[in-house]
């Protein structure tokens, strides 16, 4: 009965779909990584594509900026987004303006909020090094600083993936009962105690879904860095999605897609046991 | 006590608005008003009122070569609309599929599709396939490189819906004589209509905000979409930061208005989507 109604046909176009345009692709890069190829031509050269990777230093340290970035974003906004939604789900007066306004650049195209803060940036005119100057600070600078420029990045990552993580914590705090609060004040239990033996322990579950999308969103981070400083001063914010475009760019194609590839097994590697972990973890409380 | 708990509140009120206010409105009206400056006054890129108001800003923008305003967004309105028509009857369908089935081959549909939501573009082999195809530096290339990245997360948003429809609706229908397509046309797409409403808007957000996928997919400045003249012009014109302030406000207008009409079924959306999967 259930095949007679529910037809195949249904999922037809879109397996087609989603077959030629992600998943054919996907499996080709495994081969293509393996060669040194021109689009029209290939030729078969074996692990040489990722050799290259582990000994260029240039190439190397792609790998480095990309696991710096996925971990720091993803640590920082777990953790900040956290504060904000606690502090967002008490009845404060403007509580529903100020949670637009912090999700608000969720929408917003990425390149355009690049472009507002390497402005804002600016090592002598810059908004954020004005302010500082105003209570004697002299600010860094913030981009053209190849020690700093990736942490600069990862600021405005946080600044603009807050809201969409403090939304998630909003959705997991409201679906918390609020006889769990009373009874822990008519035992006594102070505000501190509520978010330790409540509200922590009740959230894992929102907490682990801003962890993994968090850290898979940093692993493939692109616009924002691409954006800000393209990779630079010298290769020192250098991330694997820039240097996949970058090999792309100089028609270096097989060493593009190794980059591709080292990507996807950082995702296979990190990213899917975490996962795997965090669910398990979630399911023992 | 109460009035002790209410001065608190207040305080803590006006302490968080000050706080959220410096850091997420300030970089906003600083473009907004930077944008009406002129060349000098917004180079200095200072948070003050212009001393004239420049509106003729948003005009030169449309005008200068580089900004490419009006090719873009008909480039961008297209790409988005054909990708959220394609986007909907794809996932809905396979959605209606996998939550009806529920056997072994729906399972590992699911799987193959939940696979997408982790794993990064290829984006050599990707280009290849769409040469291959004469599909690649075609708007219709993208689309559909577009919707097949964004399958994973719209079919879970549909999958989880479907969920809460009865299956004794779709019993009685095929009673009544419906086909599998009279009955998922006329009866299951009808109530699907709001988070159908949910996935058209998050895939135009999605869609008219994507920069790399038309950086690689869409090349050529015929083609080029709004985020990348944005970008472009951020290159070619480094200098006038009044006018890439205007663009910037330009590019961002369409989505500050979906936000202000959408804006709980876009958290709601994005945020259930994320928990669920």
């Amino acid at each position: 009965m259930d095949k007679r109604i529910y037809s195949k046909w249904l999922v037809v176009p879109s397996v087609l779909v989603y077959g030629i345009f992600f998943l054919l692709p996907t499996l080709l890069s495994f081969f293509f990584s393996m060669t040194i190829w021109n689009l029209t031509e290939w030729h078969f050269t074996g692990f040489d594509n990722f050799l290259m990777f582990f000994r260029e230093p240039s190439l190397l340290i792609s790998i480095q900026n990309t696991l710096i970035y996925a971990v720091l974003t993803c640590v920082s906004k777990t953790i900040v987004a956290l504060l904000v939604a606690i502090m967002l789900a008490t009845k404060l007066p403007t509580r529903n303006f100020l949670r637009s306004m912090i999700f608000f650049p969720t929408i917003i195209s990425t390149v355009a909020v690049g472009i507002v803060f390497s402005s804002m940036m600016h090592p002598s005119r810059g908004l954020i090094n004005s302010a500082l100057a105003v209570i004697g600070i002299q600010g860094p600078d913030w981009l053209g600083n190849p020690n700093l420029a990736l942490y600069s990045v990862i600021l405005v990552d946080l600044w603009r993936g807050i809201g969409m993580a403090m939304m998630i914590y909003l959705a997991g705090i409201i679906a918390i009962p609020a006889e769990y609060g009373e009874a822990l004040a008519v035992d006594g239990g102070n505000a501190l105690d509520k978010f330790r033996h409540i509200t922590l322990p009740l959230l894992r579950s929102s907490m682990n879904s801003v962890i993994i999308l968090s850290f898979i969103g940093g692993l493939r981070s692109f616009d924002l860095i691409w954006a800000m400083t393209g990779g630079g001063p010298g290769f020192s914010t250098e991330i694997l999605s820039s240097l996949v475009y970058k090999q792309y760019i100089s028609g270096f194609y097989g060493l593009s897609t190794a980059g591709n590839i080292i990507m996807l097994a950082l995702v296979a590697l990190l990213a899917m046991p975490l996962q795997a972990w965090l669910t398990k973890r979630e399911v023992e409380l | 006590m109460k009035n002790i708990k209410k001065i608190r509140l207040t305080l803590a009120a006006v302490v968080a608005n000050i706080v959220v206010l410096s850091i997420y409105a300030v970089p906003f009206l600083f473009v907004l008003l930077n944008s009406f400056k002129d060349k000098r006054g917004a180079s200095q890129m200072k948070m003050s009122w212009p001393e004239v108001f420049h509106p003729e800003n948003y005009i030169d923008v449309a005008n200068t070569p580089g900004s490419n305003l009006f090719v873009a967004f008909k480039n961008s309105m297209i790409i988005t609309v054909m990708a959220v028509v394609l986007t909907i009857f794809l996932c809905s369908t396979v959605a209606f599929y996998i939550q009806r089935r529920n056997d072994r081959s729906s399972k590992i549909l699911n799987s193959l599709l939940m696979i997408g939501l982790m794993v990064p573009v290829a984006v050599m082999p990707t280009i290849w396939v769409l040469q291959a195809l004469n599909l690649y530096r075609l708007k219709l290339g993208l689309v559909f490189v577009q919707v097949a990245v964004g399958i994973p997360f719209s079919m879970m948003l549909f999958r989880s819906y479907i969920a809460t429809i009865p299956k004794e609706i779709d019993e009685a229908a095929i009673l009544d004589g419906c086909g599998t397509w009279r009955l998922f046309g006329n009866i299951i797409f009808p109530i699907l209509s709001p988070v159908t409403a949910t996935v058209i808007i998050l895939t135009a957000i999605n869609v008219f905000n994507d920069f790399a996928n038309a950086l690689y997919f869409l090349p050529g400045a015929g083609n080029a979409t709004v985020q990348l003249t944005l970008y472009n012009f951020m290159g070619a014109y480094s200098n006038k930061w009044n006018l890439l302030f205007a663009d910037i406000v330009i590019v961002c207008i369409p989505m500050v208005i979906l936000f202000l009409f959408f804006n709980k079924q876009i958290v709601s959306g994005m945020t259930g989507g994320a928990v669920k999967g």
